[in-house]
């Protein structure tokens, strides 16, 4: 399982990477490996404010549906286009072009609810 | 994750299930693999090449004795007199209550001997149910525990699986089967059924010779396209064919008139619900399962409400998926009558917003 150390976590297995105040989101290896093969990534969020643990979007595998909630407060900026026709990026690049949405932070202070990469690690018990 | 429950039964392949990587999850209380190596791939293996399941956990009855068709012919709604030995016949077992209790395949294998073939799910019911029919000529016998089942399924998975036979595999027309040997191993059942639509065939051996018996079909198929497939995509193959999922889309509460099942339904014997589910057939029903297919995007599931365009309900997705062949949501669900016709216009209210969609002839997908 593939946890880069670069990344803050969620405990619903969501990561971020900040970028000053910018973030891009998706999920982790470990959401992509249980949830299978992912068919759908549904998001009708772009231009909202979230807050954060709200839910921004809905990913569907071909056996599963599962929520997808914000990391931290703010603005929906853009979803990632290639996910419309190859929602599979997901599974093969979770961290890479397979990431979902960028995000306008509000509230950079959420970050340290966040997990660090060795706190989710055991969360997942890898 | 492994699941980890006391008293989780075990199927004989369980070991090599955990040594090739398969996904187990707890499954009818057995442990059984979900998938292997992705379900879209195990998908498109089984219909384009040659996959072979466990599906040891379903159940097996042995029905024996001078009472025996009597029996079948009492507890099931299809008409067993017309099976002869080497013949397999679909069908359920209507509850007494408009319902069904499970549905079968019933072998003839001789004169008095016949194995029906369960879901896992339900063998205890299944058995209490029929047990509380028999006859004092009816011997009844559960052989569940003991038998290891294949299905071998695929387009590639008749030329393979000759290797390891001498019994005539092309000319056994579907819904037919053998005892004989295979793979070395004696009064193996060869049987051309499956849950796929892609062909190929269903083996039964004693639990003893599973190992063996997987490892050679491995063997023969190394030429082709063969992979272990999982439960996931045997969901999904089956649903392309709009077949019914006991627990999903027939039930305790449904009758097989409502489930489209009028074709193993015959009134030409006695059975119970006989009376009953006459009247439903000529009266008619008031809600019937439909395949339906996704026209806006999104994928229906298991208990989404089925909508009419004032979005008002008029039924429930039983079964629904991506379909890995189509690549777009296809479902099966109840509708009320009148918007059960092929090309009426229904919606699937997926997270509270109506998601078109279309009543459509099944299979779904063209063999």
């Amino acid at each position: 399982m593939k946890i880069p150390k670069n990344l803050l976590y969620t405990h619903d297995h969501e990561w971020i990477r900040i970028e000053n105040d910018i973030a891009y989101i998706g999920i982790t290896d470990f959401a992509q490996h249980e949830l299978g093969d992912i068919v759908y990534v549904e998001i009708e969020t772009v231009g909202e404010n979230l807050n954060q643990n709200e839910v921004f979007g809905t990913v569907e595998a071909v056996k599963t549906v599962s929520d997808l909630f914000l990391p931290v407060k703010g603005e929906v900026l853009e979803l990632n286009p290639k996910l419309e026709s190859n929602p599979e990026l997901v599974n093969s690049d979770p961290y890479g072009d397979g990431w979902m949405i960028k995000l306008k932070i509000e509230n950079i202070a959420e970050i340290e609810e966040l997990l660090k990469p060795d706190a989710y690690a055991s969360l997942i018990g890898a | 994750m492994e699941n980890i429950i006391e008293n989780i039964k075990k199927t004989a392949l369980n070991k090599i299930h955990h040594t090739i990587g398969g996904k187990m999850v707890e499954f009818a209380g057995y442990e059984m693999p979900v998938q292997y190596t992705g379900v879209n791939h195990e998908h498109e293996t089984v219909r384009n090449g040659m996959g072979v399941f466990d599906v040891s956990h379903m159940g097996e009855f042995l029905i024996q004795g001078k009472g025996a068709l009597e029996l079948i012919q009492k507890i099931s709604s299809n008409d067993a007199s017309k099976l002869f030995p080497g013949k397999v016949q679909y069908s359920c077992m209507p509850n007494g209550n408009g319902g069904i209790v499970d549905d079968l395949l019933v072998y003839m294998i001789a004169e008095n001997d016949y194995l029906l073939v369960v879901n896992a799910s339900n063998i205890q019911k299944d058995w209490d149910w029929i047990n509380s029919h028999k006859s004092f000529d009816t011997k009844t016998t559960n052989i569940s525990n003991n038998i290891c089942l294949l299905a071998v399924q695929g387009p590639k998975a008749l030329q393979s699986l000759q290797k390891l036979t001498t019994i005539n595999l092309i000319d056994m027309e579907y819904y037919t089967f053998q005892i004989g040997e295979f793979a070395g191993i004696t009064n193996a059942i060869i049987s051309a059924t499956g849950y796929t639509g892609a062909g190929g065939f269903e083996i039964y051996v004693e639990n003893q010779y599973a190992e063996k018996l997987w490892n050679a079909i491995f063997e023969a198929g190394k030429d082709v396209d063969i992979k272990p497939i999982g439960l996931a995509a045997r969901d999904t193959l089956r649903l392309e064919m709009g077949f019914c999922l006991y627990g999903n889309d027939i039930d305790d509460a449904t009758s097989p008139i409502e489930a489209g099942l009028g074709w193993i339904t015959k009134f030409t014997k006695n059975f119970v619900d006989s009376n009953f589910l006459k009247t439903q057939k000529e009266n008619g029903v008031t809600q019937k399962l439909v395949g339906f297919e996704m026209v806006d995007k999104g994928i229906p599931r298991h208990d989404y409400e089925i909508w009419n365009e004032d979005n008002q309900i008029i039924g429930k997705v039983t079964s629904g998926t991506m379909s890995p062949t189509l690549k777009k949501g296809i479902g099966m669900g109840y509708v009320s009558i009148e918007k059960s016709h092929i090309g009426n216009e229904i919606f699937i209210n997926i997270r509270n917003k109506p998601v078109k969609a279309q009543v459509v002839k099944t299979p779904f997908i063209q063999k």
